[in-house]
C-alpha cells in the first residue's frame, strides 16, 4: 500500500507532468488571429529581427545599419534611390537642377506631403533641416554624432572655411535652393542617406533634438532621439522598449502607396544563431546577414532567401613593403593563379559576382573594359620563373587573414583563405598563414603596420560614390598597401574635386584601368549579403545600399 | 525576531561598503586605466582626457572616492555608455523580466526537486533512488548554455511546441503596467497575454532551473536519509507516534533545514545563470544586458548592476535565514 507522503509526492510529480504536457500541447504561433487585414486577407504585422537597438531614433546623429533600417521606414529624404540600384531617384524632391559650377542646387518639392505631427513639408522645412545640420556646435558637431554630415559636408558653422554648405533659401512653398561653397559631385546621391532625411522642424524643436548630453564617447540621447522621431515616411513611431522591441505603424496620411505591412515590429536578438532559430520557430518574419553556412539549409527548408545586389568588394591585397611583391611580374603571377569563379562557388553566398576592379559595377566610373588577369596557372608559373622563382627557390610569403569574424563582404575568412591558399600553392608559392582576431588586432596590424604579407580585406559602400571605394584604398600612401605611386594619388585627388559627374566618371574609368595595370592586389568578388524570410514573404525590396522600405514587401498570408 | 532582522540589515552595510570599495578599485585598476579600457588601445589623448574629465578619473583618489560614495548614496549610478540612459532606469526596466524568469525557475527547481529528493530517500537503495541520483548528477554537470540551446532546438525549432525567444509574442498587443508580463496580463484581464508570457517562460526556466533542481534533489535526499535514521525519529517510532505525524513533523520539517539554505544559495546561482540563459533565449532581462555590457566595457552599467544584484542577494539570504528560524524553533531560542 502507498503511504501518504509518497502519495503526495507522486501526486506532486503528476501535477508537474500534466502541467508540462498541457504547456507543450499549446503552440506559440498566434500570427494571424485578430490582426488580419480584412481587405487583402494577410497578416499585416511584420516582425523583423534586428541585431541591436537603434543607436538613436534621430538618423542625423547615427551611422549604423540598424538605426538606418528603422529610419528608412519613418523618414524620407529629398532624394531616394532607383529600386534595386544605388542611383539617385526623386523622392520628396520631384526634380532638381544643378548649376554648371555645381554650387547651386534647386529642388522642386512634392506637393501635399505632411510630417507625422501634421506639420506641412515645404521649402521652409527643407531649409530648417539643412540649417540645423550646419549650425551644430560642440558635441553635436563631433564625429561620433554627426558622422556623415561631418564627413561629407566637411564643416559646421564653427569651421566655415572647410564647409561645403553655404545657405538654403525657400523660394515659395515648393522650391528650395541649396547653395554650396565648393563643388561636391556626390551631393545629390549623398542626400539619399538616412542621415540627411527630412525631419519635422516643429518636432525637432519641441523635443529638443539637439540637446545632447554626455561626451563624444558616451553621448546621451535627446528627448527627440529617444522617443519622438517625426518624418514623412509610410510608418510612424509607436513605441520603443530598448533591448526588446520597437514598434511602428502605418501613417494614414502617407502621400505614397501604403503596402500590405501595416505594423512593423523590430525585435532585438543579438545572437546570430538565435535569429536563425527564431525564424525557424516562426517567431519572426525575417532577418538580415544570414551566415553563408545557413543559407543553403534555410533555402532547402522552404524559407524565402533574398540576396541584395552586391555593393561590396572583397580583395586579396599585396603589401609592397615586402620586397618580393614589388616585382610586378610576381603580382601578375599571383593574379593569374587565382580562380575567382571557383572561390565564389565554393565559399561565397549566392548572388556573389566576380570582381574585375575595386568597386561594383553599380558605382560611377566602373570600367567594363578594364584589363583582367584570367585564371591561368601555366602562365602564372611562367611569370614566377621569369621573376627568378623556381622549385628549388620558391616564392615564400606570409598570408594574413582574420578569424572568428563575419563581415558583409567576407562571411567566412577562414574558408576563403583556405581556397586561396590551395590555388596559390598550386603554382608553387610557399605560404605561411598568420591569423589574428578581427578587432583590434587584425585591423591594427593591416592598416597600422607594414608587418604583413598578402592579406584579405574588403569594403561595403555607403552610397553611390566612387571616392568611397577607390579613394579610400588608393588615395594616399598607406601601411595596408605599402606602395608609393604619386601618379595614382594625384589622379584620385583630382577626380574627387571635379564638379561635373560625367567628367568625373570618365576620370575614374581611367583610374580603374591604371589600378588594374599596377595590380596593388586582386579584386576577388562582390559578395551579396543575404536576408532570410518566412515562406509567407513573397518578395522583399532588396537594395544594394539597404534602401529598403517595408511597404514594398509582398506577403501571401 | 525583529531584532534578528534588524541586526542582519545592519550587517548589510559593511558588506555593501566593502563591495563598493572593491568595485571602485576594480574600475581604476583596469589595464591602462578606465579610459583606455573603454576606448581601446588606440585612443587619442584628447579622448582619454575627455573621459577622465567626465568620470573624474584625473582627480585625487580620495576625492574620487568621496564623490563616488556620495553619488551611490543618492542613488546616482551614472548613465550607460552604450545606450545613453541612466543605469538605474536600465536596471529597473529589465529587472521584472529576470525576477519572473527566476521565480519560474525556482518553482520548477523546488516543486520538482523536493518531492523527487524525498521520494528517492524513501526508496533508498532501490532502482528509483539510483535513477534519481544519476539524473541529478547529469543535471548538475550539464552546462547551462548547452542545455538552453538543446531545449530550444528540440522544443521550439524542431517540434514548435513552445516559443523560442523573447518574453511575449510581439503580435499580442498587451498592456504593461508593472513589466511583470504574467502579472500584467492577470491585472488587465488579458489572459491570453498572460498565458503567452507563461509559455515564453517555460524553456528558459527549465534551462535555468535544472542545476538548482538537481542540487535540491541531492540535498533533500541526503537530509531526509540522515534525519530518518536519527535518534529522535527512532524514539518517536518507539513511542508509537503515527507514521504520518512522524513523517511530516519529525522527518520532513527537520530535513528541510539544509534544503532551505541551499535554495537561498541557488538564488544567487540563478542570477548568474540568467546571463547565459537570457542571451540564448533573447530574453530581455538584466542577464542579457549585463552580457552585452561586459563585451562593450560599459562599466557604469557593470558597477551599478553588480551593486544592485549584491543587495538583492543579501536580502534573499536574509529572507532565507528568517524562514529558517520559522522552520526550526531551535534557531529562535539561540
Amino acid at each position: 500500500m502507498l503511504s501518504t507522503p509518497r502519495k503526495r509526492a507522486l501526486a506532486g510529480l503528476a501535477v508537474v507532468a500534466v502541467g508540462a504536457l498541457a504547456l507543450s500541447a499549446c503552440t506559440s504561433q498566434r500570427g494571424g488571429d485578430g490582426e488580419t487585414d480584412a481587405a487583402t486577407d494577410v497578416d499585416g504585422t511584420f516582425v523583423f529581427a534586428a541585431s541591436a537597438d537603434p543607436a538613436s531614433l534621430d538618423p542625423a546623429f547615427a551611422q549604423d545599419g540598424e538605426t538606418f533600417r528603422v529610419s528608412r521606414q519613418i523618414f524620407e529624404g529629398l532624394v531616394g534611390t532607383e529600386p534595386g540600384t544605388a542611383d539617385p531617384a526623386p523622392l520628396l524632391a520631384e526634380s532638381w537642377e544643378s548649376s554648371e559650377d555645381g554650387l547651386t542646387h534647386t529642388f522642386q518639392l512634392k506637393e501635399g506631403v505632411t510630417f507625422h505631427d501634421g506639420t506641412a513639408f515645404d521649402a521652409e522645412a527643407v531649409c530648417a533641416n539643412f540649417d540645423r545640420w550646419y549650425n551644430w556646435t560642440g558635441l553635436a558637431a563631433s564625429e561620433a554624432l554627426s558622422y556623415y554630415y561631418g564627413k561629407l559636408f566637411r564643416g559646421y558653422v564653427d569651421t566655415p572655411d572647410t564647409a561645403v554648405y553655404d545657405s538654403c533659401s525657400a523660394d515659395g512653398e515648393l522650391e528650395a535652393t541649396v547653395q554650396l561653397k565648393q563643388p561636391f559631385a556626390g551631393f545629390i546621391p549623398a542626400l539619399s542617406l538616412p542621415a540627411f532625411a527630412m525631419q519635422s522642424p516643429a518636432a525637432l524643436e519641441e523635443f529638443g533634438a539637439d540637446e545632447i548630453g554626455g561626451t563624444e564617447e558616451a553621448p546621451s540621447l535627446s528627448e527627440y532621439g529617444a522617443g519622438h522621431p517625426t518624418g514623412t515616411g509610410p510608418y510612424k513611431f509607436d513605441e520603443w522598449s530598448p533591448g526588446e522591441e520597437l514598434t511602428l505603424s502605418a501613417y494614414d496620411e502617407y502621400w505614397g502607396e501604403s503596402g500590405q505591412v501595416d505594423q512593423i515590429i523590430f525585435r532585438v536578438i543579438d545572437d546570430p544563431t538565435a535569429r536563425r532559430q527564431a525564424l525557424e520557430a516562426g517567431s519572426i518574419d525575417g532577418y538580415d546577414l544570414v551566415g553563408p553556412a545557413d543559407t543553403a539549409a534555410l533555402e532547402d527548408a522552404g524559407y524565402t532567401m533574398v540576396s541584395r545586389p552586391p555593393f561590396t568588394i572583397l580583395y586579396l591585397a599585396f603589401n609592397q613593403a615586402q620586397p618580393e611583391l614589388q616585382d610586378v611580374r610576381v603580382r601578375q603571377a599571383l593574379s593569374h593563379a587565382i580562380d575567382k569563379e571557383a572561390l565564389i562557388t565554393q565559399v561565397l553566398p549566392e548572388g556573389t559576382e566576380v570582381a574585375t576592379q575595386f568597386m561594383p559595377d553599380t558605382v560611377n566610373g566602373y570600367n567594363p573594359d578594364v584589363t583582367t588577369y584570367e585564371y591561368d596557372p601555366e602562365q602564372a608559373r611562367a611569370l614566377l620563373a621569369e621573376a627568378g622563382y623556381t622549385e628549388e627557390n620558391p616564392l615564400s610569403l606570409t598570408f594574413n587573414y582574420p578569424v572568428n569574424v563575419s563581415r558583409p563582404y567576407m562571411p567566412d575568412p577562414e574558408q576563403i583563405a583556405t581556397v586561396i591558399s590551395t590555388q596559390l600553392t598550386e603554382i608553387g608559392v610557399q605560404l605561411t598563414p598568420q591569423t589574428d582576431a578581427w578587432s583590434p588586432d587584425y585591423l591594427d596590424k593591416i592598416t597600422g603596420t607594414p608587418d604583413h604579407g598578402i592579406h584579405l580585406l574588403g569594403w561595403t559602400g555607403d552610397y553611390n560614390d566612387t571616392d568611397n571605394f577607390v579613394g579610400v584604398f588608393f588615395g594616399a600612401p598607406s601601411a595596408e598597401w605599402g606602395f608609393d605611386n604619386p601618379e595614382l594619388f594625384t589622379a584620385l585627388n583630382e577626380a574627387r574635386g571635379i564638379p561635373n559627374l560625367e567628367e568625373q566618371t570618365e576620370l575614374y574609368e581611367q583610374i580603374n584601368e591604371q589600378v588594374a595595370e599596377f595590380i596593388p592586389g586582386v579584386p576577388l568578388a562582390h559578395p551579396a549579403p543575404t536576408l532570410a524570410f518566412d515562406p509567407r514573404v513573397e518578395s522583399y525590396p532588396a537594395s544594394p545600399v539597404n534602401d529598403e522600405v517595408f511597404t514594398g514587401i509582398v506577403l501571401t498570408e | 525576531m525583529l531584532r534578528t532582522i534588524g541586526h542582519r540589515l545592519l550587517l548589510l552595510i559593511p558588506t555593501l561598503l566593502g563591495l563598493s570599495i572593491l568595485l571602485f578599485l576594480w574600475v581604476r585598476a583596469l589595464p591602462g586605466g578606465p579610459a583606455v579600457a573603454l576606448l581601446g588601445e588606440k585612443a587619442t589623448p584628447a579622448a582619454i582626457e575627455r573621459i577622465n574629465e567626465l568620470y573624474g578619473f584625473n582627480r585625487p583618489i580620495l576625492e574620487q572616492y568621496a564623490t563616488y560614495m556620495g553619488r551611490l548614496l543618492t542613488g546616482d549610478f551614472g548613465s550607460s555608455i552604450e545606450t545613453g540612459r541612466p543605469v538605474v532606469e536600465e536596471f529597473f526596466r529589465r529587472f521584472p523580466a529576470t525576477i519572473e524568469l527566476s521565480i519560474a525557475a525556482l518553482i520548477i527547481a523546488v516543486g520538482i526537486g523536493i518531492p523527487l529528493g524525498y521520494l528517492a530517500a524513501r526508496r533508498h537503495g532501490r532502482i528509483s533512488d539510483h535513477l534519481a541520483v544519476v539524473l541529478s548528477l547529469v543535471g548538475i554537470t550539464i552546462p547551462v548554455f548547452f542545455l538552453a540551446f538543446m531545449l530550444k532546438y528540440v522544443f521550439a525549432v524542431q517540434l514548435g511546441w513552445l516559443p523560442s525567444d523573447g518574453r511575449q509574442n510581439p503580435r499580442i498587443d498587451a498592456t504593461h503596467y508593472t513589466n511583470f508580463y504574467v502579472l500584467d496580463g492577470l491585472i488587465t484581464g488579458e489572459f491570453d497575454a498572460a498565458w503567452d508570457a507563461v509559455l515564453h517562460l517555460v524553456l528558459p526556466a527549465l534551462a535555468l532551473g535544472t542545476i538548482p533542481l538537481a542540487i535540491i534533489v541531492r540535498i533533500t535526499r541526503a537530509s531526509v536519509l540522515e534525519v530518518q535514521n536519527s535518534d529522535y525519529v527512532r524514539t518517536g517510532r518507539a513511542k508509537g507516534i503515527a507514521r504520518r505525524t512522524l513523517r511530516s513533523r519529525f522527518i520532513l520539517r527537520n530535513a528541510m533545514l539544509p534544503v532551505a539554505t541551499t535554495v537561498g544559495l541557488q538564488v544567487g546561482l540563478l542570477l548568474a545563470g540568467a546571463i547565459l540563459t537570457e542571451t540564448v533565449f533573447a530574453f530581455p532581462g538584466i542577464g542579457s544586458f549585463l552580457a552585452r555590457a561586459i563585451t562593450a566595457r560599459d562599466f557604469p552599467v557593470l558597477q551599478g548592476f553588480i551593486i544592485f544584484i549584491a543587495i538583492i542577494y543579501a536580502l534573499i539570504n536574509l529572507i532565507v535565514d528568517v524562514s529558517y528560524s520559522l522552520i526550526d524553533p531551535r534557531v529562535r531560542v539561540s
